[in-house]
C-alpha cells in the first residue's frame, strides 16, 4: 500500500513538472463558481457543416479560443474515446473536431494541451481506433493514458447528494483549463449522453456510480468542477443502440455543434437535437435543479447558425 | 579445428532465442505483433507436436524441423531454441563463476528408468487424451509460466517505478500498467518448478533435461541415431579428463572414452577445452571404434525399458500423481478467495441470489472445453497478450486435466470485441485462430440476467451499465418504471464476452453473468435497422 501511495504521488508530481504546470488548478478545487468568461452567447449552436467548420463558426461568434485559453496556459481537452470502434460508428467524438479543437487552443497560446480518457473498451486500441490518436498527434497535442488507477486522486464533493467523494484523474486537477468535447449519443442507462455523462471519463470508480443512483451521481459530480467549455460533437449522433452502438444503421447524418460555457444549458440543447426534452433526461434535469447550469433555452441567449 | 567454434556460434544462437523469448512472455505492452510471435515460437518442440496431433495443421510442422535437426546434429533444439534449457545454462554457468569451479562437471550414470518412464507416462496421458503431464513437464510452458508469473512482475515493478520519474522529466514512452493479481495457488506449482530447475541447474548442469523433461528424453533417444555425433578419439586421447569435467550433461566418460550422446545437449563445451583435438563431432563415429562396443551394450538393454515404460513404474508414479492431485484439490479449495481484482466501494446492499455458473469459459477459437482441455499446455502466452486481461489462469476451473490452463475470467477483465490475439498466437493449437467477423459471431458462454439482483430492480435507479458495453445488443435496456430501463437479455445474439459481467456493479453476486458454452456455438448476428430521420439544417428546436 506504502508503495502504491508512493506511486501515485510520484505520478503526480510528474504530471506537474511534465507537464510544467503552475498550481492554479488546484484552486479551483475550492471555487465553487467559476469566473465567467465575457462571452456574447450562453450557447452557440451551429447546423449543415463539417465539424472542423462549425466549430471555427461557433468559437468565431463566441468571441474566440482566447476567451478560454490565455498565453501559457496548460489545456485539458477530453473527448469522448470509451469505445474500440472507428469514428464511422460515431461512439467517440469526431476526431477532426478533436484536432481543429486542439489547433485552436495553440493558436490562443497554450503552452500544452493534453487529452486523455478512461475508456470503456482497452484504452490503447480505443484511442487508436477512434482516430483520436492521429488527431492528437497532427495537433501537436499530447494523449495520456487514463486507465490506470495509479492517475487518480481522492475530492470531495460537498455539495454531493449521493456522490460525497470521487477519484479524479490527476490531468484535470492540473491543468489549467477544461474543455469538455463530448458526443451525443442514445444511452441505454442514462437515457443520453452528452457533457453532464462524458465527465465520467475524467474519474476511477463508475461501477460506484451506477450502484448508487447513476443520474443523481452525474449531475453531483456536476457540481465539482464545471469544464470551462463545452463543445458537443452532434455530427453523426447515434440515435439506438448507445451508447456503444451496434453498427453505423444507429447513426444519423445531424451535421450539429453545440458550444456552451454551461454544461446543463449545451445538454438541454443537444437532448432537443436529439428529439427528447431535457427535462426528461434525469441527470439534465437533476443538475438544473441543484443550479449546476441552466437547462430553461428559453431564457437563454443563443446564437444559431447555419453553415 | 573449425569445430571448437561451435561453441561460440552455439552461445549466440541461444541467447538471441532466449532473450526474444522472455520478452515475449513479459511483454505487458502488447509489442510484438501476433505473427511474429507465432513465426518465432513455431520451432518449439512440444507445442508444435500438441498442434499437429489436435488440428493436423501444416502450418505446425515445426516440430519436423527439429526432428530433422536432431537426426543431424543431435539435440541443438536442447542447446538453442528451448528456453528453459538455456535459461539453465546460464543459471549454471553463473552458479560456476561465482563458486569459481573450474572443473564442475563430471560424468554420472543416466537416470535411465525415471527418464523414460516420465517420457513413457506423457505418451500414455496423451493417448488417453490427457495433456496434464505434458501441461507439468513440458520445458517451454514451463519457462512461459516462470516469467509470466515471476519475471514479469518484476518488470512491471521497474516499469512502474521508473514511468513516473520519466514522466516527471517529461518522457512519456513508459506509463504505468496494473494487471490483474494472479493467485497464490496458481504460482505454487510453477514454484515448485522453478526452484527444482534452480537447484538441478545450479548443482548438476543439465539433469532436468535429462531425467524429468519428456522433450530431451524423446530427442534424446533419436540422437543416438543422429548423423553427426561427438566422441572421443582414443588414439589421440591423452586422458586428461577435461571434456568429462565441462559436460553439463555429465555424459562423457573420458575413463572409459565414451560418450553417451542421448544425454548429449550439444553445447560443444568439449569441442572447445579439448587440447588434444580428441574429441570429435562427426559423421564418423561410434561404431568403427571397438571400444564404443561396450557402450552400445547398456543402449541395447535402454531400449527394453523404452519398450516398455508404463508397466514397470506405473504404480509408483500414480502414487505421486495422486499425491499431486490431493494437494490441488486442497489448494483448489481455495480458489474463491481470489484477491479482489475490483477496488470498489462496499455496496449500499448487498444481492442475495448467487450466480449458477455450470461450465467455465474457454477462450474464442478454443472449439469447446474439450478440445481446449486436450491441446493446451498453459504456457500463459495467450494470458500475457490478452489486451484486456480477461485471460487468466485458472487452478482447478476445469478440473484437474485443466490444470493451470487460462480461462475467461470477466472479473478481470472482459473479451475485446474486435480482438482475436489469443488465437494468433496460441502454439499449441488449444486457441484456433478466429478472423475478426467470425469471432463476432462465436459464442463462448450465453448472458444470463438475474433481475431479482439488479440495482434498477432493488434500488429503482439508473444503472444500464451491462447494456452500455454489450457489443451486439444481446442486453438491451427495455421501458420499466417511468424513466427507468431495466436489461432484457437475448441469449441468441450473446457471444459471450462477459463484458455486462465484468461491469455489473453488484456485489457479492453479480446480476448478470456469462455460463460458459461446453462447446462452443454460433450466435446470430445483432439484427439492427436504420435509422430513419429527416433532418432540416436550418431548424434550430430550441
Amino acid at each position: 500500500m506504502k508503495r502504491r501511495d508512493f506511486l501515485r504521488k510520484s505520478v503526480g508530481a510528474g504530471f506537474v513538472a511534465g507537464t510544467a504546470l503552475s498550481f492554479t488548478g488546484y484552486n479551483k478545487l475550492f471555487a465553487t463558481e467559476l469566473p465567467e468568461a465575457d462571452t456574447p452567447y450562453d450557447l452557440v449552436a451551429v447546423r449543415g457543416g463539417e465539424p472542423e467548420a462549425m466549430f471555427d463558426r461557433a468559437i468565431e461568434a463566441m468571441g474566440g479560443m482566447g476567451n478560454w485559453v490565455k498565453p501559457n496556459q496548460s489545456v485539458l481537452v477530453k473527448p469522448n474515446i470509451g469505445w474500440d470502434v472507428i469514428p464511422e460508428r460515431g461512439a467517440n467524438t469526431n476526431p477532426g473536431l478533436v484536432r481543429r479543437v486542439i489547433e485552436k487552443c495553440y493558436e490562443a497560446g497554450a503552452s500544452e494541451v493534453v487529452v486523455f480518457d478512461h475508456t470503456c473498451d482497452n484504452w490503447r486500441r480505443s484511442y487508436q481506433n477512434s482516430g483520436i490518436e492521429a488527431a492528437v498527434n497532427q495537433a501537436g497535442g499530447r494523449l495520456l493514458p487514463g486507465n490506470d488507477e495509479s492517475f487518480f486522486r481522492d475530492v470531495k464533493i460537498p455539495q454531493g447528494r449521493q456522490l460525497k467523494e470521487a477519484k479524479v484523474h490527476e490531468l484535470v486537477l492540473n491543468t489549467d483549463v477544461f474543455i469538455n468535447v463530448p458526443v451525443l449519443k442514445h444511452h441505454g442507462g442514462a437515457q443520453i449522453t452528452i457533457s453532464l455523462k462524458n465527465l465520467m471519463g475524467i474519474i476511477w470508480d463508475r461501477r460506484w456510480w451506477h450502484r448508487n443512483d447513476l443520474q443523481q451521481c452525474i449531475a453531483d459530480f456536476g457540481t465539482w468542477r464545471k469544464p470551462d467549455l463545452n463543445i458537443v460533437d452532434a455530427y453523426r449522433v447515434m440515435m439506438q443502440n448507445g451508447p456503444r452502438g451496434v453498427s453505423e444503421d444507429d447513426i444519423v447524418m445531424m451535421r450539429s455543434l453545440v458550444i456552451s460555457p454551461d454544461m446543463v444549458a449545451a445538454d438541454a440543447a443537444s437532448a432537443r437535437l436529439f428529439g427528447s426534452e431535457p427535462h426528461q433526461i434525469g441527470h439534465i434535469r437533476i443538475a438544473h435543479e441543484m443550479g449546476v447550469g441552466n437547462m430553461e433555452l428559453e431564457n437563454l441567449s443563443i446564437h444559431r447558425i447555419v453553415v | 579445428m573449425q569445430t571448437r567454434y561451435l561453441k561460440p556460434f552455439r552461445v549466440i544462437i541461444s541467447l538471441f532465442f532466449l532473450v526474444l523469448s522472455t520478452l515475449i512472455f513479459i511483454d505487458f505492452r502488447n509489442s510484438f505483433s501476433e505473427g511474429f510471435i507465432s513465426s518465432f515460437l513455431f520451432l518449439q518442440f512440444a507445442p508444435s507436436v500438441v498442434k499437429v496431433l489436435q488440428v493436423a495443421g501444416l502450418s505446425a510442422l515445426g516440430f519436423l524441423v527439429i526432428l530433422l535437426l536432431t537426426m543431424l546434429f543431435g539435440r541443438v533444439y536442447c542447446s538453442t531454441i528451448c528456453p528453459l534449457g538455456i535459461f539453465q545454462d546460464v543459471v549454471s554457468w553463473l552458479s560456476v563463476k561465482l563458486r569459481r569451479k573450474k572443473w564442475p562437471y563430471r560424468y554420472a550414470r543416466p537416470h535411465t528408468v525415471l527418464r523414460y518412464s516420465l517420457l513413457g507416462l506423457t505418451v500414455v496421458f496423451m493417448l488417453f487424451g490427457s495433456i496434464l503431464l505434458l501441461n507439468l513437464l513440458d520445458p517451454y510452458s514451463n519457462f512461459g509460466r516462470f516469467v509470466t508469473y515471476f519475471a514479469k512482475p518484476l518488470a512491471l515493478g521497474l516499469n512502474n517505478w521508473v514511468a513516473p520519474m520519466l514522466m516527471s522529466s517529461g518522457i512519456y514512452t513508459l506509463y504505468p500498467v496494473t494487471l490483474p493479481a494472479i493467485r497464490w495457488e496458481v504460482m505454487l506449482f510453477p514454484l515448485v518448478m522453478l526452484v527444482l530447475v534452480l537447484w538441478l541447474s545450479l548443482k548438476y548442469g543439465r539433469l532436468y533435461c535429462n531425467t524429468v523433461c519428456p522433450v530431451g528424453t524423446l530427442l534424446g533417444y533419436l540422437s543416438r541415431f543422429s548423423l553427426l555425433q561427438i566422441y572421443i578419439d582414443e588414439q589421440a586421447c591423452s586422458k586428461c579428463g577435461r571434456c568429462d569435467r565441462v559436460c553439463k550433461s555429465s555424459c562423457m566418460s573420458f575413463r572409459e572414452g565414451s560418450v553417451d550422446f542421448s544425454r548429449c545437449v550439444a553445447c560443444y563445451n568439449c569441442l572447445k577445452i579439448c587440447p588434444d583435438n580428441a574429441v570429435k563431432y562427426s559423421a564418423n563415429h561410434g561404431r568403427k571404434i571397438s571400444l564404443l562396443d561396450k557402450n552400445t551394450l547398456p543402449a541395447s538393454k535402454k531400449k527394453d525399458v523404452a519398450a516398455k515404460p508404463a508397466v514397470t513404474s506405473i504404480v509408483d508414479d500414480s502414487k505421486r500423481s495422486f499425491i499431486l492431485t490431493s494437494m490441488l484439490v486442497f489448494f483448489g479449495i481455495n480458489r474463491f478467495a481470489k484477491a479482489a481484482v475490483d477496488d470498489i466501494p462496499e455496496p449500499e446492499q448487498d444481492t442475495t441470489i448467487p450466480e449458477k455458473k455450470n461450465f467455465p469459459v474457454s477462450p474464442p477459437g478454443s472449439l469447446s472445453l474439450e478440445h481446449f482441455n486436450r491441446a493446451c499446455t498453459a504456457c500463459t502466452l495467450c494470458v500475457g497478450v490478452c489486451p484486456t486481461h480477461v485471460l487468466q489462469p485458472s487452478l482447478l476451473d476445469y478440473g484437474v486435466g485443466g490444470f493451470l490452463q487460462p480461462h475467461m475470467d470477466f472479473h478481470a477483465g472482459f473479451c475485446n470485441f474486435d480482438c482475436t490475439s489469443c488465437g494468433e498466437v496460441c502454439p499449441t493449437g488449444a486457441i484456433l485462430p478466429l478472423s475478426v467477423d467470425d469471432k463476432h459471431v462465436t459464442q463462448i458462454g450465453v448472458v444470463k440476467f438475474e433481475r431479482e439482483n439488479c440495482v434498477v430492480y432493488t434500488d429503482n435507479t439508473s444503472c444500464g451499465a451491462c447494456s452500455e458495453h454489450c457489443p451486439t445488443r444481446a442486453c438491451d435496456m427495455v421501458p420499466y418504471i417511468g424513466e427507468l430501463t431495466i436489461p432484457e437479455v437475448d441469449e441468441s445474439t450473446c457471444i459471450g464476452c462477459g463484458a455486462c459481467e465484468y461491469i455489473c456493479p453488484t456485489r457479492p453476486y453479480r446480476a448478470i453473468y456469462v455460463d460458459g458454452n461446453p462447446r462452443h456455438k454460433t450466435a446470430e448476428r445483432p439484427r439492427t435497422e436504420k435509422v430513419e430521420r429527416e433532418i432540416d439544417f436550418e431548424d434550430f428546436p430550441f
